[in-house]
């Protein structure tokens, strides 16, 4: 253990500072931008917790983990045991450490933030997690007799894994079926190597394999097998969690012109195809010089930082609100100022102009200013009259979203959806509006964060177990 | 990973391969697609569905020799695998019984038209079908073709075999001919499709016309497969692939499908310099038109 300072003392330390590659460095590479704080500094960081008795960040945390339990581990230098104690409630430490906005979570309501600066928790957690497997230190927890029921899981993002993990512990037998060739989800397609190595989520997939939970990639639910012939083949319950679906598009002339993608497309051809690896990976992606990314969320961010490692001179964030209303984390804002992204906010495109090889070479741009507050709260933009400028770009990435994806609906009788195709469920326990079957994460919500969908995973985890046990007779 | 029962030249370059998928093949229908990868390294491919063996739980794929993925393809041994095989994707092609259909396969498309004139004669329609190349040495399937036509009508562009002429003329002739053709499903490359869908407008024929433009995941994340019919952008993948070719932006579908020619040829010049490639003599003689 760690010998206390008194809490005056403990109080004066600073917030550690995470240790990143040099921004001119890193954006001609894909590899991980921060490394992750060194043994001293999280025992340092440690420190800064007060062991509160109110403990606002476990409320803070979407699935609850037991954060001032697990720092006290780290002040026992127990590292393994410290994640352990995370993964009783979060199977997927290693990647929420990473992605996950602690800032709006756990930390925004930290007690030592009321006065200083908040416990630095992701960084402390990414640090255990990562300690834990790169010291082969892994356990597999325990699981429980089997139960005899059978759990099928459409698509292994977040929500899926999460989900897959818990129902496992419990004695439950857990099929996953992925439609891409590699489990992982938005983990593995959307969200870059910089930002979150591949290599974990692979780590975090084996795991749950050697728990036994059976991953049949390549399998299109709703197209090979229907919901219900899954049921029919003696699945007990099912949750879907097939994500975000259909990239939006602009709807504005020009949009077809070759060099403009969908973040979606983008960032696939990139992440999960490994397109910026032209030696090793078959699949090829437009490198653009002049690259305007449309969008102002963590997608926006990661293909323009992206855009940039693939050799982009220049990358632009064109977005038609201010900063303050931009979705992305302000991490990831700043890493992207940092690397040289030029912001053109409060600007939209309306136009696409293509060579003669019908390939994109400029958009017309119309600034905007904001307007009275819309149905999101936020404020609408508005297009100022005669602000038009023509942009010159040749390659564009669309990161406005998506609409959800109709496969399982469509082949689902009595699955009830909202106005957006979005499957509908009972908030506390992720039941859709038909027996047996949950769903969560983005299929649900639209598109949110990989801790919403983990948190989704997490309750509908509970609600599958207690229905297995109660309702499925053996 | 899926077993290669066969894999062999049906030309030049021209392949079959034969893929042991059988749950695959227990839900595909004619008029559906695959995706495939080679191997760890390779992209992923959408191929039609040139045949389904259900007894055996066999898919067919009929592939041509255009870059480094196919080429790679001919390399993968009776016996062998491939990486991966998903579907079947997109919707099936729309069957009823109209009365005297005409299917038209130009090129490649005479393997994937094969299934859609099965399911269209099941369905009881008088069946025509045109089968098209440019020479007598690139057609294939006229056994399979000529067991299910009605009539089959052949055509070379050379006049090597058949009809001399494009599968076009034979299909005005057959318009012409005084016989009411109720709808019309043509696959082909892109110029054969449009020229098959420019014709049957004078005749007001519905035509389908199957496209087939690049393609990512094929469950409609990406939107690479984006295509404009009656002014609408659509994505191949999941509304298609099958389109009324009456309302196709035929000049939009050439363009998005030229996106990578250049990283495609400097791929295969690679692929064609690496002495370890056990590529045949013919596919290592594939030269680009230009």
């Amino acid at each position: 253990m760690v010998e206390k300072l008194k809490l005056k003392e403990r109080m004066k330390i600073p917030r550690a500072v995470m240790p990143e590659q040099k921004p001119e460095d890193r954006k001609h590479n894909f590899k991980e931008v921060p490394y992750g704080l060194t043994e001293e500094q999280a025992l340092q960081e440690a420190m800064r917790c007060l062991d509160c008795p109110k403990k606002p960040c476990i409320a803070g945390c979407p699935v609850e983990v037991d954060i001032p339990g697990f720092i006290n581990l780290i002040l026992e230098k127990d590292y393994a045991a410290a994640s352990r104690k995370i993964k009783e409630t979060n199977s997927l430490p290693a990647i929420c450490g990473r992605v996950c906005p602690q800032e709006e979570q756990c930390e925004i309501v930290c007690v030592t933030g009321k006065k200083y600066k908040p416990v630095a928790i992701g960084y402390l957690e990414r640090f255990v997690s990562d300690y834990e497997r790169e010291h082969d230190l892994i356990e597999l927890p325990e699981i429980a007799p089997p139960t005899g029921r059978r759990v099928a899981i459409v698509g292994s993002g977040p929500a899926g894994l999460t989900v897959a993990g818990d129902l496992i512990k419990l004695g439950h037998q857990v099929t996953i079926f992925e439609a891409l060739h590699k489990p992982g989800g938005v983990l593995v397609y959307g969200i870059p190597e910089f930002r979150l190595p591949k290599a974990i989520v692979q780590a975090e997939c084996d795991v749950l394999a050697q728990m036994g939970v059976e991953f049949q990639n390549s399998t299109v639910i709703g197209k090979m097998d229907t919901v219900d012939e899954l049921f029919e083949q003696g699945y007990d319950a099912i949750f879907i969690g097939t994500g975000a679906g259909l990239p939006n598009f602009m709807g504005i002339e020009g949009e077809n012109l070759i060099g403009i993608y969908s973040a979606n497309e983008y960032l696939t051809r990139s992440n999960l195809m490994r397109a910026y690896d032209e030696e090793g990976a078959d699949t090829p992606i437009i490198r653009g010089h002049k690259v305007a990314v449309l969008g102002g969320g963590n997608t926006a961010m990661d293909a323009v930082r992206t855009a940039l490692r693939l050799g982009a001179e220049k990358a632009y964030i064109v977005y038609r609100r201010s900063e303050k209303e931009m979705p992305a984390r302000i991490e990831e804002i700043h890493h992207a100022e940092q690397e040289g992204i030029e912001f053109h906010l409060l600007t939209t495109p309306i136009k696409f102009f293509g060579d003669d090889k019908g390939k994109v070479r400029a958009m017309e741009c119309i600034k905007m200013e904001l307007g009275e507050p819309d149905a999101s709260g936020r404020r609408r933009p508005v297009p100022i009259k005669d602000s038009n400028y023509i942009m010159e770009v040749d390659l564009v990435v669309v990161a406005i979203g998506n609409s959800s994806n109709p496969l399982i609906q469509a082949t689902t009788p009595g699955l009830e959806t909202n106005r957006w195709g979005n499957i509908t469920v009972n908030p506390e326990t992720m039941q859709t509006s038909r027996k047996g079957l949950y769903a969560g994460g983005d299929i649900v919500t639209g598109g949110a964060t990989v801790i919403l969908a983990a948190g989704a995973g997490k309750k509908a985890a509970r609600a599958i177990h207690k229905y297995l046990m109660e309702e499925v007779k053996k | 990973m899926p077993r290669v029962v066969d894999n062999q030249p049906l030309s030049d370059l021209i392949w079959k391969m034969r893929v042991e998928v059988p749950r695959l093949v227990t839900k595909a229908k004619a008029g559906q697609f695959v995706i495939i990868r080679v191997n760890e390294q390779g992209e992923r491919v959408p191929m039609s569905i040139a045949g389904l063996d259900h007894d055996q739980g066999l898919l067919s794929i009929v592939y041509q020799v255009v870059g480094k993925t196919s080429a790679l393809m001919t390399t993968v041994p009776a016996g062998g695998e491939i990486s991966d095989c998903v579907g079947p994707l997109g919707l099936p092609s729309h069957v009823e019984k109209w009365g005297t259909a005409c299917v038209v396969g130009g090129g490649i498309g005479i393997a994937p038209i094969y299934p859609i004139a099965q399911a269209y004669k099941e369905a009881g329609n008088k069946l025509h079908t045109i089968v098209g190349a440019r020479s007598k040495s690139l057609l294939f399937y006229e056994d399979e073709h000529r067991a299910v036509a009605d009539e089959l009508h052949i055509c070379t562009d050379d006049g090597s075999y058949g009809h001399h002429g494009f599968v076009s003329d034979v299909l005005k002739k057959l318009l012409d001919g005084g016989e009411k053709v109720d709808m019309v499903m043509a696959i082909g490359p892109v110029p054969m499709m449009r020229v098959v869908s420019n014709l049957t407008k004078d005749y007001d024929v519905p035509t389908w016309v199957s496209l087939n433009p690049l393609m990512v995941d094929g469950t409609g994340m990406c939107g690479g497969c984006r295509v404009r019919v009656g002014g609408e952008t659509k994505f191949a993948c999941v509304d298609g692939p099958d389109f009324d070719g009456h309302k196709v932006d035929f000049d939009l579908l050439t363009s998005r499908l030229s996106a990578y020619r250049d990283q495609e040829r400097a791929a295969m010049k690679r692929l064609l310099e690496d002495p370890k490639c056990r590529l045949t003599r013919a596919v290592k003689e594939f030269t680009y038109p230009d």
